[in-house]
């Protein structure tokens, strides 16, 4: 099987290490990854913030870039859903929205691609109970439905899940959110962060790498132990 | 009342500095949230429930006309008499002259969103009338002289000490009595008024517009003692809350109730239809109804903000958002606060005023989770971000930013260049592979409280063209 990886701009950028260990997951699962040329941001930050014709402009390039791929897999709940959630709204030519609405059921979170696509739980990694706790990116939970798939891959790993009071709620990044109202932002991520300390776990994980940037930013300041990872990163490093 | 969203800012500044707020916020929405939670899980057809109730209130809004006659003609049918308001001051008017009418001296006034919405309060005490709220919440309140923060517990940002020294200062209850100490004192001060006052104020849940009846949800009693004790009875209601037949009426009051306070039913539930009649006992021997529209006939002509009238004030979304929980409602500067009110606001008051609401929410979605009705509150505060940038509204650098982002968003060499560009003078600012100082452009106000990882050296793209890609 091939898939083309979109590799989203945040994770391009800060925290190329997520997509180097969702790419070597994939391939030792037996996937082909390609990572087509051209590829830059989903447009989420114009979409929220309101602007609807750059957000569509930025949509129609990704339509353009993944144009010839089955699958496209992300390492970000996030993303996945504005593809998927957003895309089809954003054109009224009926060209165009069919290619956004082929493209947003095919893309797919990358713990979602691995259980539901190749129908794997077990990636055969050997986590040895490490003590995860599993923070629900917001557009990943309520845009798209995931839920079980990034923690059935991490039991199925042999990690101990430890859910943290309010798993569900936001970190309060939410993109400009988090410039634009920066305490606001900051307050939500101690509230957080006070829930995630009370689960003892070693290691704070996520599918999204915004989420987990706002919250170890936040921990910097404030100080903590746990240590946060994405979790591919948490995954492929009970491979290697 | 007026408003003051354009102050939200210092608003939020100063609610986030106030801890006594903010731990009695958080203590009240977790605890109305969790029994939310419980009461619906409880309930296996709660969602087909919100379903219908989102359906049924979508339809009656598309063809409001006909129902408000309807409702209008069954109502007066059973001897109540309608008045029209356009506007918060036509409302005032319209109460302020029926208690002059009627020669009234003392009101007494259940919970109503909407007469804090037009301030009637104001109104009835500048024509020398003593008005007395019998809410528990809203008494308290009024002892303070302070307003409601939440739709549904409007003392919600008070903590139970802070009320025993008010009721210490303004009742002269010990200072450190108990929750059933000072509940007890009120009742004692509010039955004296239930019983001497000529005139009740009340809103209105929901209006059927088969039998002309009002409904009131409640828990405390006083609705009942307000609409039924008075020789008068004035409901206030907005023109959105008709619903079209009695039977309809239970599975709204099984969403209402669940999404407010997580009760299968309330204490009281009041079916209103019509004044007192000659064989009754007791009642009110007039009742009046003033329909107001304040900005509503606006919102329903918006056919993207129309879902927002669906509304039915559970407070649902206020309990579940986490920005509502971390400020409280006051923030918001008006009497719909949270994602409602950030949803709401713009439409009654206009955008240019209220438009940092819409912005103040990291959208996570958690209030269109929870709404009764099935409000898409998260696309429509986006619906109010798009109309902000249509208006001009944001801020230039904001404007700028964007457009320069999406403009190298579909040019790739040249957001290569300026990815390499961004990541190099990162780099050189960076210290153990963060930024941190608070007075770098842009990520200042980021970097407050929060450091921001460097970017990496290598982008993932250039690692995958300069080997990844040929790994097996």
């Amino acid at each position: 099987m091939r898939v083309a990886l979109f590799v989203t701009c945040l994770a391009d950028q800060l925290f190329p290490e997520v997509a180097v260990a969702a790419v070597k997951l994939l391939r030792r699962l037996g996937v082909e990854v390609t990572v087509p040329d051209g590829q830059t941001c989903c447009g989420q930050p114009a979409y929220n913030a309101g602007y609807q014709q750059q957000a569509r402009e930025i949509a129609a390039h990704h339509l353009a870039v993944f144009a010839q791929a089955d699958y496209v897999v992300l390492p970000s709940g996030s993303c996945t859903a504005m593809v998927a959630c957003h895309y089809p709204e954003l054109f009224d030519e009926p060209g165009q929205r069919s290619e956004a609405e082929r493209l947003a059921t095919r893309s797919y979170e990358l713990c979602t691609f691995i259980t539901q696509v190749l129908g794997v739980s077990d990636v055969g990694a050997d986590l040895n109970g490490l003590r995860v706790t599993f923070h629900d990116n917001c557009h990943a939970l309520r845009g798209v439905g995931i839920s079980e798939a990034p923690r059935k891959l991490l039991r199925a790993a042999g990690a101990e899940l430890i859910e943290a009071d309010g798993h569900d709620v936001c970190c309060g990044f939410g993109g400009l959110f988090s410039v634009k109202f920066p305490d606001v932002s900051a307050a939500m991520a101690r509230t957080k962060l006070a829930g995630i300390a009370a689960t003892g776990a070693t290691v704070l994980t996520s599918t999204d790498a915004g989420c987990l940037m706002q919250l170890q930013g936040a921990l910097r300041r404030q100080g903590g132990s746990v240590r946060v990872q994405h979790v591919a990163e948490v995954l492929w490093q009970g491979v290697a | 009342m007026k408003p003051t969203t354009e102050r939200f800012l210092t608003h939020t500044e100063q609610a986030l500095q106030n801890a006594e707020l903010r731990g009695a916020v958080q203590r009240g929405t977790a605890s109305l949230a969790q029994r939310r939670h419980e009461a619906v899980t409880d309930r296996p057809d709660f969602e087909e429930l919100r379903e219908w109730c989102a359906t049924v209130k979508a339809h009656t809004l598309d063809h409001l006309d006909r129902y408000l006659e309807q409702f209008i003609a069954s109502f007066e049918g059973r001897g109540g008499q309608v008045h029209f308001a356009a506007d918060h001051r036509e409302a005032r008017n319209v109460v302020a002259e029926l208690c002059q009418g009627y020669g009234v001296r003392r009101v007494v006034k259940a919970k109503s969103m909407l007469s804090e919405e037009i301030g009637l309060n104001e109104t009835l005490q500048g024509i020398g009338l003593e008005v007395i709220e019998t809410d528990l919440g809203e008494y308290i309140l009024q002892l303070a002289n302070d307003f409601p923060s939440h739709i549904v517990a409007p003392v919600v940002h008070k903590t139970k000490e802070q009320i025993a020294r008010l009721f210490h200062d303004k009742l002269g209850t010990p200072g450190d009595a108990t929750p059933e100490v000072l509940a007890a004192r009120a009742r004692a001060i509010l039955r004296e008024a239930f019983l001497t006052a000529e005139l009740g104020i009340s809103g209105v849940n929901f209006a059927i517009a088969e039998t002309g009846s009002l409904v009131l949800v409640e828990n405390e009693g006083n609705i009942r003692l307000t609409t039924s004790a008075p020789r008068v009875h004035v409901a206030l209601m907005g023109l959105e809350k008709v619903i079209p037949r009695l039977s309809d009426l239970p599975a709204f009051l099984a969403v209402l109730t669940r999404s407010a306070t997580g009760q299968k039913i309330t204490s009281y539930v009041s079916v209103i239809s019509g004044p007192k009649r000659r064989a009754d006992t007791d009642g009110p021997e007039v009742l009046h109804l003033v329909i107001v529209d304040n900005g509503r006939s606006a919102v329903l002509a918006d056919p993207k903000l129309r879902d927002a009238l669906r509304c039915i004030r559970c407070g649902a979304c206020l309990n579940s958002c986490p920005v509502y929980q971390q400020i409280g409602g006051h923030a918001y500067g008006w009497v719909y606060p949270g994602p409602i009110g950030a949803v709401l606001d713009p439409g009654l008051l206009g955008l240019k005023s209220t438009k940092l609401l819409p912005q103040a929410s990291s959208l996570c979605g958690a209030c269109g989770e929870v709404c009764p009705v099935k409000i898409p509150l998260p696309e429509l505060l986006i619906e109010h971000r798009r109309r902000s940038v249509e208006q001009g509204l944001t801020a230039t650098g904001e404007r700028l930013a964007i457009g320069a982002f999406s403009f190298l968003a579909q040019r790739p060499a040249l957001w290569g260049g300026a990815t390499v560009l961004g990541r190099g003078l990162s780099q050189l600012l960076s210290h153990q592979g963060y930024l941190s100082g608070s007075w770098l452009p842009a990520l200042g106000a980021w970097l407050k409280e929060r450091d921001f990882p460097a970017p990496a050296k290598r982008s993932f793209q250039q690692r995958w063209r300069e080997g990844l890609r040929d790994e097996k």
